[in-house]
């Protein structure tokens, strides 16, 4: 099934956007609305798009790694933060932070586990999101 | 069978040693313990397991423990030792001596536990391992079919025993059994305990009609049988019975319950041990009868019944072991076990022919050996009995009878007379072979002469079961009295049975065996049964799942809004603007659509007019990430249901006419019971700790403004995570089951 050129070309821009605003929409969360579930969700219609317009297996290779493998990285990273807390002697899932670079009227540039957390709730969804949707697609 | 000769490593390489070296281990360290027991006392080790639960791991050794676990152990150090031996060049002998060792640990937790929790873990561990045990020869139907029948047999048995100590442990507060005092015949409880443990007692050591299992079990390498069949597994449900008499026994139900089953077993099961043809299968029978004739004393519950029992227990383990194990050699040394073929071997096997006879001499309770002390105690405790007198000296009378012929004809037989021809040459056994049936059978001799030694045991192991501290005091002879005269009418009576055990044999193997076949036809009625129901839920169209599933709720639902009285106040808030009004029109035509319309297309987009309203209103309200994810997930559905309906056929417009109806019904139910059910939690006043400690803590603990995803991400992190592993998992799933249907492809 080819699609349509204007479906092609807008997926050539559209994907890159989607993605990028994915990435935003996870970084931005713990502030703003958004965060891993919703970035997640968003970076894989990004990649279903493409997949509907170029196909799946070009979809898959435009991801790498198998999507199921994508998931359970994300299930992994989101354990290994959690299970970070207990280095500085915490319970397990417990927040750790560290600001860079503090100065006047600002706490510094935040890092943190929970924000490595959220990445791993991104993957998880992205990873399970398009292991069902690919597969579905490609059975049809 | 399983067996080769023996492998070229001694003692069958390092899983032979270690497996000899834990039970020997084992046994001398419980030997440390008989002193203090002899002595009356008892030892408590307690270690906490699940202390939320009240299950602990507790030691408890007391006489009858510890005189089983000498027994697990001693018997155990022989069995393995023999086996690296007999399957020592098996291909699975590591595993062989895993699932041994499991069984051996599982028997003794289960009857050193003092807690009934951790006791019944270990009765099924037993369970299953010896279910490995007997389908050790996996590649034959048979053994597959006999261990799945053990395993269903005492695995049922197993659950009514469970039912049972809860029960106990409802009636007297505690599962520890050192702390269960007195006897519960008068709690209200007592019926549904009694019946329950009894079921799995019985089940665990085969009584009529639970028997039909243990012969059966033979299917597994005879050092298996020797160990399943003397001091073990069959062996639990006798322990547990023996364990609970204190508080359960002594009532008139356990009195006729127990001597009656157990009487019917001893009997029944000794004239079928006659009608065998392999030995292997006439020792299996006797086995029976040892079991039932335990239980019928410890139904009798004097204090001479329980002497006698547990002379018993130590008389049968040592003779029959030694026998079982015998009946190895002499496999491996003519491969044949009929006992129509075997003869004269005494030239060609001696040693395995002086185990032989001596242990056979204690099973027919032939003086000086220790099977004559316990047929005395037996007949002596049953010419007291007070009650039931008749009935249990009979049939103690009757099966002793039967036990002579049935000794001469697995130990006399085949080794007397002039030598037969056996499909392989006779010769003996290797030395790892016979030390344990000539050490066990030389105990019985040894015990019989000197039975001040099994005093030491007997003693704190009746007490132990009795409930209170009881003279014992073995002799071999006395005085002449009724039980001295009992005895020697036994042997003539099972002299005659011997004599005549050939056409006796043969009459009874023309009439049919009823509980094995039986036992076939309710399996598979039970597979009918299983399929009948099968075909009747599971019809495989998702429209009748999801119509179940949705029926389901919609009868919770109502059901609990009746019984609750639940009515809403309905008092919607003054603060309903046009643009409300605006989304719930727009949802309301969305679904009226879902409902009428008769395509596909139209209904999924419809539905996703519903899913968009849905997700104005969390806007409107204030959700802007439940928004955001809904449209996400709305999209997504879309996206999914599309590339589904490609492969839907044609939908029949007038099959969804028939139904809509009722679709419409459920439908309207659910979503109308749904409503009455927020309305009247939107009247009941909230709760708001919760969100003032989340508006509170979010930014100056979490560094976080946006509360939802802090909560997500931070406060309650860990039960996200647990969502994430369900999503992936269930990706997953999906993904299996996609490509599981898959045609091959080209």
């Amino acid at each position: 099934m080819k699609s349509s050129l204007i479906v092609r070309a807008a997926t050539r821009l559209l994907v890159g956007l989607l993605l990028l605003f994915s990435i935003w929409m996870l970084l931005r969360g713990h502030n703003e609305p958004g965060g891993g579930f919703i970035g997640g969700l968003i970076g894989s219609t990004g990649f279903i798009l493409y997949a509907i317009a170029h196909g799946c297996r070009a979809a898959r290779e435009a991801l790498r790694l198998e999507p199921q493998t994508i998931a359970m990285v994300g299930l992994g990273v989101a354990l290994a933060a959690g299970a970070f807390a207990a280095i500085p002697g915490d319970a397990l899932f417990t927040g750790q932070w560290l600001f860079l670079w503090p100065s006047e009227g600002s706490k510094g540039v935040p890092l943190s586990n929970i924000l490595v957390f959220d990445i791993g709730v991104y993957l998880v969804v992205l990873g399970s999101v398009l292991t069902l949707v690919l597969a579905l697609e490609e059975e049809v | 069978m399983g067996q080769s000769e023996s492998s070229g490593k001694p003692l069958g390489g390092s899983a032979g040693i270690i497996s000899i070296l834990v039970p020997g281990g084992l046994f001398v360290w419980f030997l440390q313990f008989l002193p203090a027991v002899a002595a009356g006392e008892t030892i408590l080790f307690r270690y906490d397991w699940v202390p939320a639960l009240g299950v602990s791991i507790g030691m408890l050794i007391d006489g009858l423990s510890l005189s089983f676990a000498l027994l697990i152990t001693g018997i155990g150090t022989l069995v393995t030792l023999y086996s690296s031996s007999y399957l020592g060049g098996h291909v699975h002998y590591s595993r062989f001596v895993c699932y041994l060792l499991s069984f051996m640990l599982g028997m003794l937790g289960l009857v050193l536990s003092d807690n009934l929790l951790a006791l019944f873990v270990f009765w099924e561990v037993t369970t299953i391992a010896s279910y490995l045990l007997i389908g050790f020869s996996a590649d034959e139907s048979k053994s597959r079919r006999n261990a799945l029948q053990a395993l269903l047999v005492t695995g049922t048995g197993g659950l009514a025993f469970l039912a049972g100590i809860i029960l106990l442990g409802a009636a007297t507060g505690t599962f520890e059994l050192s702390e269960i005092e007195g006897s519960l015949a008068e709690h209200p409880l007592y019926l549904p305990i009694f019946i329950l443990v009894v079921l799995g007692a019985f089940t665990k050591s085969a009584q009529v009609p639970f028997h039909f299992w243990l012969p059966n079990a033979m299917a597994a390498p005879t050092p298996v049988s020797a160990y399943l069949h003397s001091a073990t597994m069959v062996k639990g449900g006798v322990y547990l019975l023996a364990r609970l008499n204190p508080s359960l026994g002594g009532t008139d139900l356990w009195f006729w319950t127990l001597t009656l089953f157990g009487g019917v077993t001893a009997v029944f099961a000794s004239i079928l041990a006659i009608k065998q043809i392999d030995i292997k299968q006439v020792l299996a029978y006797t086995t029976l009868m040892a079991l039932g004739t335990l239980v019928m004393f410890i139904g009798l519950g004097t204090s001479d019944a329980i002497k006698a029992a547990m002379v018993f227990l130590l008389v049968h383990s040592f003779y029959k072991a030694s026998l079982f194990l015998m009946i190895g050699v002499v496999d491996h040394g003519t491969g044949t076990r009929d006992a129509t073929v075997l003869r004269g071997l005494t030239r060609a096997m001696p040693f395995t022919a002086l185990a032989a006879a001596l242990a056979a001499l204690s099973m027919a309770g032939i003086p000086p050996l220790f099977g004559f002390i316990g047929k005395e105690f037996f007949y002596k405790a049953s010419l007291s009995a007070e009650i039931g007198m008749f009935w249990v000296t009979a049939c103690a009378f009757l099966a002793s009878a039967l036990m002579f012929a049935a000794a001469g004809i697995v130990a006399w037989r085949p080794f007397t007379g002039r030598l037969a021809e056996t499909p392989v040459t006779p010769h003996e056994g290797p030395w790892a072979m016979l030390i344990g049936p000539l050490l066990l059978a030389a105990l019985g001799l040894g015990l019989g002469l000197f039975p001040d030694y099994a005093e030491v045991l007997v003693r704190p192991a009746t007490a132990a079961v009795y409930g209170a501290a009881v003279e014992v005091d073995l002799y071999l002879f006395k005085e002449v009295n009724s039980a001295l005269i009992l005895s020697l009418v036994t042997f003539a009576l099972g002299w005659l049975i011997y004599m005549g055990h050939g056409t006796l044999r043969d009459r009874l193997r023309r009439s049919p065996d009823r509980f094995d076949p039986g036992w076939d036809r309710l399996m598979d009625g039970v597979l009918a049964g299983c399929k009948w129901q099968a075909n009747l839920i599971q019809t495989g169209q998702l429209r009748r799942y999801i119509f179940v599933t949705f029926l389901t709720l919609a009868v919770a639902l109502v059901w609990t809004i009746w019984r609750a009285g639940l009515v809403p106040t309905m008092e919607l808030g003054d603060d309903l603007r046009v643009k409300h009004w605006a989304v719930l029109i727009a949802i309301t035509a969305g679904a009226a659509i879902v409902a009428f319309t008769n395509s596909r297309m139209t209904a999924v987009a419809a539905l996703g007019v519903v899913g968009v309203g849905v997700a104005l209103i969390f806007i409107t309200f204030g959700a802007p990430d439940v928004a955001i994810t809904q449209l996400l997930v709305e999209v997504l559905v879309v996206v999914l249901v599309a590339v589904a309906m490609l492969k839907l056929p044609q939908m029949n417009v007038e099959h969804v006419k028939a139904v809509r109806v009722w679709d419409l019904l459920l439908a309207l139910t659910i979503g109308v019971s749904t409503t009455v059910v927020l309305l009247t939690v939107m009247d009941t006043p909230f709760d708001l700790r919760l969100t003032e400690f989340f508006e509170q803590a979010s930014a100056p603990v979490a560094f976080g403004r946006n509360i939802v995803n802090v909560i997500l991400v931070d406060f309650r992190a860990l039960d996200t995570f647990g969502e994430i592993a369900v999503v992936a998992i269930a990706a997953l799933g999906a993904y299996a089951l996609l490509r599981g249907t898959r045609r091959p492809n080209p």
